[in-house]
């Protein structure tokens, strides 16, 4: 088989940043980490951790407002970490930089033996999620942390799933059974006792009410549950419960090859179809050093806009029908409908082609496949117009979403809002134009914006969005590239028709690529694209081998659905609706 | 005894099998006109466009379970369902759906309407009350503010009325109207009514009660079976019955020019409320109760009693 040449080295992002940190750290600085994606990688011990994050925050040039992601390594089994530090569990925090518009990560060794670090939720709001999961999936205490419970995994879970030594399929553990005993543990724990969820029964003037909205509830769009501690309707406290969606997501990005994973991650965000196979491939691509023909960009970037269309359409429905509204949501589904018979005439399915291919697109375009679009961009454009004047002009629902839910700027970046939900804030900021990826560079549109932060601003917004996705689609339409849907490159799989059936040496490779899949050079990349909920970035791990070492997910709605009690608590069970609905949010996007 | 009169057994038997049976084809009229209004077929399968469908729900909705949850109050639970059907049936007893069509000619018409929506509030309190379910709990909350409040409006806005016929007598109404139809002198009154109705009702935009995106089905959650039929049901009886109310009060019931017999111009006029309140239900949103009552309360009261005064001041100034 070729041995794919090592990807050329990216920039790495803020050179003067990285000095001084060097001075400034000195010999509190265990290691500094090439990666292939170009953000800045340093390694430092946990009692210098918080001091460093708060630098980071508070004082550098450029700050770093934003905890993007905290996740975990098991390291224990891995090849390949020249350079690196003795690490058994490793700790990654990134951070992102709005006014900076770079990232910045910071790793943190530990031992197996003892797996604790300081909790930073004093720096970000964010931050508790984050370590709840990761002490779910790997066991790594956060010390100071006030409720470091299972967030994903069922209470009675035993183990954490992500370590190397926990199983991935149900058939390599001992089969399922349910005895009276177990049973009743398991019941024991789905108890609600509103102590161990920060609830008090009664105040001096009133007792309270506990209901418990979902996990089957018509407007918590899919398994969601949300405890409310309710005095009247209004909402005194709410306390989201999730994971009732998970299904180890990215322990099977860590069994699957890296190409049989591709459809795996259309269903994570389901509304989002190919788009989420985007930053996956992407970061393949980046660690293989593939670099993708233009037109295979920019059919990427056409689906990708048809898929944010579809998914705005749904989200602009359901939240007219969250409020109240009858007719809304099937109006849109018909237009989703004509979308969702375009991309199944390209990629021969509706909502989860997994369609994308490490180095390219699975097929080129149909034949005429222009006619159909043409149809769309003609009939589209009106129809949003008319759900202007039935849904965002209508006066009942201006005054059930304005002034409802509001945070700003500050509070977005502290609770790890992005998306629309960071637009509506008033900040104008879109991974398309801030770090245009597969050729968003080429293509003619504006970000809309809103000033209020609210309910209605944030539907209002992906109202907008649509229309720019129209006028991009319009764009790949008009000035689609000639050449390749696939790239050359051998490690493309499965190799393109023509590259295939040669002689000896095309046979082979195409016979190891499909069977044991492409052998990605170790490496570590993580990509972020703007999906239709917010960033969503794929952190891999390899180690040289043919499938990831550690596959991170970082999806928007995680973070959006952990700051609901912070904008509901004080409204009404009906505001909290609306909330719940201008989130735009699927469960499968949060547990994954 | 067998004749077409008002309070014979055959007009009040064929009133009340009409009544229901108009209250069954409803939904299957309201269905199939949302889905002609939201791109969509609707029911079309079972019979003849579909028509058919009504029955084979009732069919099932006959032989369902007559599950009552162990938690409830049972007799309570029973009873609540059984109060709303027969308070909006029996509403109709004063209705004058022609000279010669009615159950009775009672000279308390209105007064007697009144009395029965009142109540039909219970049914919902008892119905949420002895569910002993949290949404449902909350679904008879809102729905006893709800309709306590809005018979308020709904009283004061029928006075207008009752003051230029100088009757309570809906018959009386009616033949007032001969000379022209309350909607122009009252038609501030109307309005009120119509709002009020609607609520009074519980369809959206005022199914606050039963929001179901909010608390799943409000007050009947727990209902299942002919007991949920029967709240179904009266949900549509009362839309005719709010309907026949307008036209009785507003429109001038049965007056109509003489190609058409008087009931068909009844069920013309009503017809069209009907649709109208299907029609409102596929375009608008629900509002919050809060924003339903400080409505009500605020903007409906002193508008009806702006309406009263202003009527009683025309007709004292030109007796």
């Amino acid at each position: 088989m070729q041995v794919a040449q090592q990807a050329a080295p990216v920039a790495i992002q803020n050179p003067q940043l990285l000095a001084r940190l060097r001075q400034d750290l000195g010999d509190r600085l265990l290691a500094e980490q090439q990666t292939c994606d170009g953000i800045p990688t340093l390694w430092v011990d946990r009692v210098h951790l918080k001091d460093l994050l708060r630098t980071l925050k508070d004082d550098s040039s450029p700050r770093f407002e934003m905890l993007f992601d905290v996740t975990a390594i098991d390291e224990r089994l891995r090849t390949h970490r020249q350079g690196q530090p003795a690490s058994e569990f490793t700790v990654v925090y990134h951070l992102m930089s709005f006014s900076g518009n770079c990232d910045f990560r910071i790793k943190v060794p530990l031992q197996d033996a003892d797996l604790s670090l300081p909790s930073v939720i004093e720096l970000w709001s964010s931050a508790n999620w984050y370590e709840r999961e990761t002490w779910d999936m790997f066991g790594i205490k956060f010390e100071g942390h006030p409720n470091l419970t299972r967030i994903v995994l069922p209470p009675t879970w035993k183990g954490h799933a992500l370590r190397k030594e926990h199983p991935a399929r149900a058939t390599e553990m001992e089969p399922f059974s349910l005895d009276d005993e177990q049973t009743a543990i398991e019941q024991e724990a789905l108890l609600f006792k509103p102590e161990d969820w920060g609830m008090q029964r009664k105040s001096d003037t009133s007792e309270f009410m506990f209901l418990n909205l979902g996990p089957n509830h018509p407007s918590v769009h899919g398994a969601f549950r949300i405890a409310l501690q309710l005095d009247g309707e209004i909402v005194v406290d709410s306390v989201p419960d999730i994971g009732y969606h998970h299904r180890g997501a990215e322990k099977m990005g860590e069994r699957q090859s890296w190409h049989t994973f591709i459809p795996y991650t259309d269903r994570i965000d389901y509304l989002g179809g190919v788009m989420n196979n985007l930053p996956y491939v992407m970061a393949v691509e980046q660690m293989a050093g593939i670099i993708v023909p233009p037109r295979a960009q920019t059919i990427r970037v056409m689906l990708a806009e048809m898929f944010r269309l579809c998914s705005h359409l749904l989200f602009y429905g359901t939240f007219a029908q969250d409020v109240g509204q009858l007719s809304p949501i099937f109006y849109m589904f018909v237009e989703r409908e004509r979308i969702f018979n375009i991309i199944e005439s390209i990629c021969g399915a509706r909502m989860h082609p997994g369609w994308f291919r490490i180095g390219g697109v699975a097929q080129d375009l149909p034949n005429g496949w222009e006619t159909r679009i043409k149809e769309l961009l003609d009939f589209m454009p009106e129809r949003l117009d008319d759900y202007d004047g039935m849904v965002l002009n209508n006066g009942i629902l201006k005054r059930r979403t304005q002034g409802i839910g509001v945070y700003n700027t500050e509070q977005a970046f502290d609770w790890g809002v992005t998306g629309a939900g960071l637009r509506a804030t008033g900040l104008e900021w879109d991974f398309r134009k801030q770090r245009p990826y597969s050729g968003y560079e080429n293509f003619d549109f504006d970000v809309p914006i809103a000033v209020n932060g609210d309910c209605y601003d944030r539907c209002a917004i992906r109202v907008e969005e649509m229309r720019q996705s129209l006028r991009i689609i319009k764009q790949c339409m008009d000035n689609m590239p000639g050449g390749h849907y696939k790239s050359d490159h051998p490690l493309t799989t499965p190799p393109r028709r023509e590259k295939t059936l040669q002689d000896i040496e095309t046979l082979i490779n195409h016979f190891l690529s499909v069977s044991w899949g492409p052998v990605i050079p170790p490496s570590e990349a993580t990509v972020a694209i703007e999906a239709t909920k917010g960033i969503n970035s794929y952190y891999l791990v390899s180690d040289g081998s043919t499938n990831s070492y550690r596959t991170r997910i970082r999806t928007p709605s995680f973070a959006h659905l952990q700051m609901i009690p912070a904008i509901s608590n004080g409204f009404m069970v009906a505001d909290l609706v609306a909330i719940i609905a201008s989130i735009d949010f699927v469960m499968a996007d949060v547990d994954r | 005894m067998f004749v077409l009169e008002v309070g014979s057994v055959l007009t009040i038997g064929l009133i009340l099998a009409v009544v229901i049976v108009v209250a069954a084809m409803l939904i299957w009229v309201e269905r199939r006109l949302l889905s002609f209004w939201q791109e969509r077929l609707g029911p079309n399968r079972v019979g003849w466009f579909g028509l058919l469908q009504v029955v084979a729900d009732m069919i099932k909705i006959f032989t369902k379970e007559d599950w009552i949850p162990p938690f409830a109050d049972r007799f309570s639970f029973v009873i609540a369902p059984a109060i709303i059907m027969s308070v909006v049936l029996l509403s109709f007893a004063v209705i004058p759906f022609a000279p010669n069509i009615g159950v009775v000619d009672s000279n308390v018409g209105v007064l007697f309407i009144l009395a029965m929506a009142s109540l039909g509030a219970y049914s919902v309190m008892l119905g949420g009350l002895s569910s002993d379910n949290k949404y449902a709990l909350l679904g008879s909350l809102r729905a006893a503010a709800q309709m306590v409040s809005y018979e308020v409006f709904m009283g004061i806005s029928l006075l207008g009325v009752v003051a230029l016929s100088g009757s309570f007598n809906l018959r009386v109404i009616v033949e007032a109207q001969a000379d022209g139809w309350y909607v122009i002198p009252q038609f501030a009154g109307f309005v009120i009514f119509l709002i009020a109705g609607i609520a009074e009702s519980h369809r959206l935009p005022f199914d606050i009660p039963e929001a179901e995106q909010e608390i799943c089905s409000g007050y009947h959650t727990e209902y299942s079976g002919m007991k949920f039929g029967m709240f179904f049901v009266a949900e549509y009886i009362g839309l005719v019955l709010v309907s026949s109310l307008i036209t009785v009060l507003f429109f001038g019931g049965w007056l109509g020019p003489s190609f058409l017999p008087p009931i068909i111009w009844f069920a013309i006029k009503s017809s069209m409320f009907i649709a109208f309140f299907i029609l409102l239900r596929a375009a608008i949103p629900r509002p919050r109760y809060d924003q339903l009552m400080n409505y009500g309360w605020l903007f409906l009261l002193p508008v009806s009693l702006l309406n009263l005064l202003v009527t009683g001041a025309i007709i004292l100034s030109t007796q």
